[in-house]
């Protein structure tokens, strides 16, 4: 089994708490985990793009070869479709439909959106919607972890779990945000 | 034996911690800077060992050098362009007799994700005469480093451990083992040998000379240099180095037969190795991260008659990453090809400044300040704003090296551009400003320094800054620039005007000024009010 993630989005975005909640369900469901990510300048509103590989056996390379992903998870739209070469022909594009306009040609996002409609799988989630129904736009990247769970080779409770770790310093209802926008994500998504 | 998950950085510090780590140095830097961040974080829970943040890559490596004189086992880490600014202590360093164990990381950053250029540290080993190691994953760098202190102190040199960016930012798991404690002090038996006057350096140089062949010798038989001959197959050998082995591991299974191989993680490169499996083959592909630095040493070990495939004979590309694509296609395996992108531009969007970021504020001012002038010129420096040069400010044109814009604005002055302006961040500053604006201090020249103070180094993710704010002034006045011709301001649009006014008098005063621009950068602004 392999199981291969771009995970793209926008510096600020919280691409790598996503990864990390991946990643650390995956490793305790046993699966060897490799995970490379931004640091640094690039990330400062920059597009970001972090490659997370999960697997059965040694992984070897840190990144993702061509048209071998999975899953691209995205933050945004226009970051959903950057690295489409990734992707492997029948592998699932996950984004949030609320655009991160800070470019002055940012795309129309009408078009956009029927661009990434028209991929063989496509999920479209108002992620900042469910997020603030939640409780806090903050927590859209956890509802795009939950709309991804589906594919996902973890298990639900693990993935929950995670969440409840990585947000535990921050409080109760902090913790409590994230997992209902967990789960609105995975609900919208179903 | 514990598993802990890991950035490529961070098994680098724990594998010094376990190798009993007295102190650590270093000034921040990506990729490199997760290394410090990481001690800093387990002096703060553990109370040891020492890590502190320097003011920049030359003085980290000399407190590094001051421990191991101790007898105390130190480690230092920069990026790859922070090890031409402590080259000098770095090269002196290999002549000197090492005593507790002194290990050097550099993280290279090929494909410049957060950098001015590509360099490739093996060279500076070469060029020091002293052993390198090169961790091809996380697992390897927590071994290497602990086992870096071993060699640095059996060898009596500084002991280099190079790795690069994917290794660096990339997690996985780490097998971790026992620790062992730090050393007592134990002063140099031999102070002679780190008294480099003429005469106990040439002796000392003669003496790392002759060790060379020892070095050599350690390496051919290193278990992290890993020769494998297949038998049946002459056709193709390759040789992998770092991370270049796990791009060639991915690709391998569809290779369809396991070429002679020889991966290289210890240098001085293993000469025996590779003439045993160049003996072998008819051809041999390098896979190797950063520049053809293995290659180069194959064209001039082996008969011309081999075919060496690599970076220069075009089948690797000579700059950037490496990627499993690219090796793929250096294989003569087939591309692969993903789904095809809708037929649409997709804008770049590249990294800017935060919004509110005080920098914005004073480009703002210094555009306005240099209105109606024929021929201004404003150099700056690395940091957030670094960014200026990108539109919507495009209030800079230039950025060369730390410290560069204060000595380039002096040149730009002395050649005739007028008005001459210089940017640099506070931490920039500190690192390598100070001493070009003492050229500029005697020689007075005619130009205007703005120092923009965000107190903090933000690029990296806002380590503190060496010195606060309010010193900066006291060192600018106490270098000797006209106190009536230095002023701090606060950058904020609510000042703009007045900024505008300070800075336009001080352009057009003629003779040096320095204006300091103060506003905490708002990230760190933030994290503060969370804590
Ligand atoms: S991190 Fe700080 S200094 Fe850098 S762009 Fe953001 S606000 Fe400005």
């Amino acid at each position: 089994m392999k199981y291969d993630i771009i995970l793209a989005g926008v510096g600020g975005q919280g691409v790598l708490s996503v990864s990390a909640i991946i990643a650390s369900s995956a490793m305790k469901e046993g699966l060897f985990v490799k995970q490379s990510e931004v640091h640094g300048m690039s990330q400062r509103g920059g597009a970001v793009l972090a490659n997370l590989r999960l697997a059965d056996a040694p992984i070897a390379s840190d990144l993702i070869p061509l048209g071998s992903a999975s899953m691209i998870l995205s933050m945004e739209p226009l970051e959903s479709l950057r690295y489409l070469k990734y992707l492997s022909t029948d592998g699932a594009v996950i984004t949030s439909t609320n655009p991160m306009v800070n470019i002055p040609d940012y795309p129309d996002l009408e078009e956009l959106l029927g661009h990434i409609r028209a991929l063989p799988h496509a999920r479209l989630v108002d992620g900042e919607k469910l997020a603030r129904a939640a409780g806090s736009a903050r927590a859209t990247n956890m509802v795009m972890v939950g709309a991804a769970s589906h594919h996902l080779p973890v298990k639900v409770e693990t993935l929950e779990h995670y969440i409840q770790t990585v947000f535990a310093a921050k409080g109760e209802k902090i913790v409590e945000t994230n997992l209902e926008a967990f789960r609105s994500g995975r609900e919208a998504a179903a | 034996m514990t598993d802990m998950v890991l950035l490529g950085d961070e098994a680098v510090a724990l594998g010094a911690v376990h190798a009993g780590l007295t102190a650590a140095y270093a000034y921040p830097g990506t990729p490199s800077t997760e290394i410090l961040e990481y001690l800093v974080r387990y002096e703060k829970a553990h109370g040891a060992p020492k890590a502190a943040w320097c003011t920049n890559e030359k003085t980290a490596y000399e407190a590094a050098l001051g421990v191991s004189f101790a007898g105390r086992r130190t480690m230092t880490s920069m990026k790859h362009v922070g090890l031409n600014v402590a080259a000098d202590p770095f090269m002196n360093s290999a002549i000197v007799s090492i005593n507790g164990g002194l290990v050097v990381v550099v993280a290279d950053d090929p494909g410049m994700h957060s950098s001015q250029n590509e360099q490739d540290t093996r060279y500076y080993a070469d060029f020091a005469r002293i052993v390198c190691l090169e961790p091809a994953n996380q697992q390897e760098a927590y071994e290497m480093t602990r086992e870096a202190f071993d060699l640095s102190e059996r060898f009596h040199i500084p002991v280099l451990i190079r790795i690069v960016t994917r290794l660096a930012h990339s997690r996985a798991v780490v097998r971790v083992r026992d620790a062992r404690p730090q050393q007592p002090v134990r002063k140099a038996s031999e102070p002679s040998s780190w008294i480099l006057l003429p005469a106990n350096a040439r002796k000392q140089w003669h003496d790392l000379l002759a060790r060379q062949p020892t070095f050599l010798e350690w390496s051919e038989a290193s278990p992290f240099n890993h020769l494998r001959l297949n038998e049946d197959r002459r056709d193709l050998g390759v040789i992998t180095t770092g991370i270049g082995r796990n791009y060639y591991l991915e690709n391998l299974d569809e290779l369809g037969f396991q070429p002679s191989h020889l991966h290289i993680g210890a240098y001085p490169a293993p000469v025996e190795l590779v003439r045993r499996l160049v003996g072998h083959v008819g051809r041999v592909l390098v896979l190797e991260e950063g520049y053809p630095f293995v290659e180069r040493m194959l064209r001039g070990i082996v008969s011309p008659d081999l075919e060496i495939l690599g970076k220069e004979s075009g089948h690797v590309p000579p700059d950037g990453e490496l990627t499993p694509d690219i090796v793929r296609r250096s294989l003569g395996l087939k591309a692969r090809k993903g789904l095809d992108a809708p037929d649409i531009t997709l804008p770049n969007r590249p990294p800017q400044l935060c919004v509110g970021c005080p920098h914005a504020d004073s480009f703002d001012a210094i555009k306005l300040a240099l209105a109606g002038f024929a021929t201004p010129v404003v150099t700056s420096d690395i940091g957030c704003y670094t960014l200026g040069a990108l539109p919507p400010y495009s209030a800079v044109e230039s950025c060369v090296c730390m410290g560069a814009s204060v000595g380039m604005a002096k040149g730009a002055s002395d050649a005739g551009l007028r008005p001459a302006v210089a940017l640099i961040g506070d931490s920039t500053f500190l690192h390598s400003g100070v001493t070009p604006l003492m050229d500029a201090v005697a020689a007075d020249t005619d130009m205007t320094l703005i120092i923009l103070d965000n107190e903090t180094t933000a690029m990296t993710g806002g380590q503190p800054t060496i010195l606060p704010p309010t010193r900066i002034e006291k060192l600018v006045l106490g270098l000797g620039v006209a106190p009536a011709h230095c002023h701090v301001i606060t950058a904020h649009h609510r000042h703009t005007e007045a900024n505008r006014e300070i800075m336009r008098k001080e352009i057009e005063h003629t003779g040096l000024s320095v204006i300091i621009a103060v506003r905490e950068c708002i990230e760190t602004l933030k994290s503060k009010k969370k804590a």
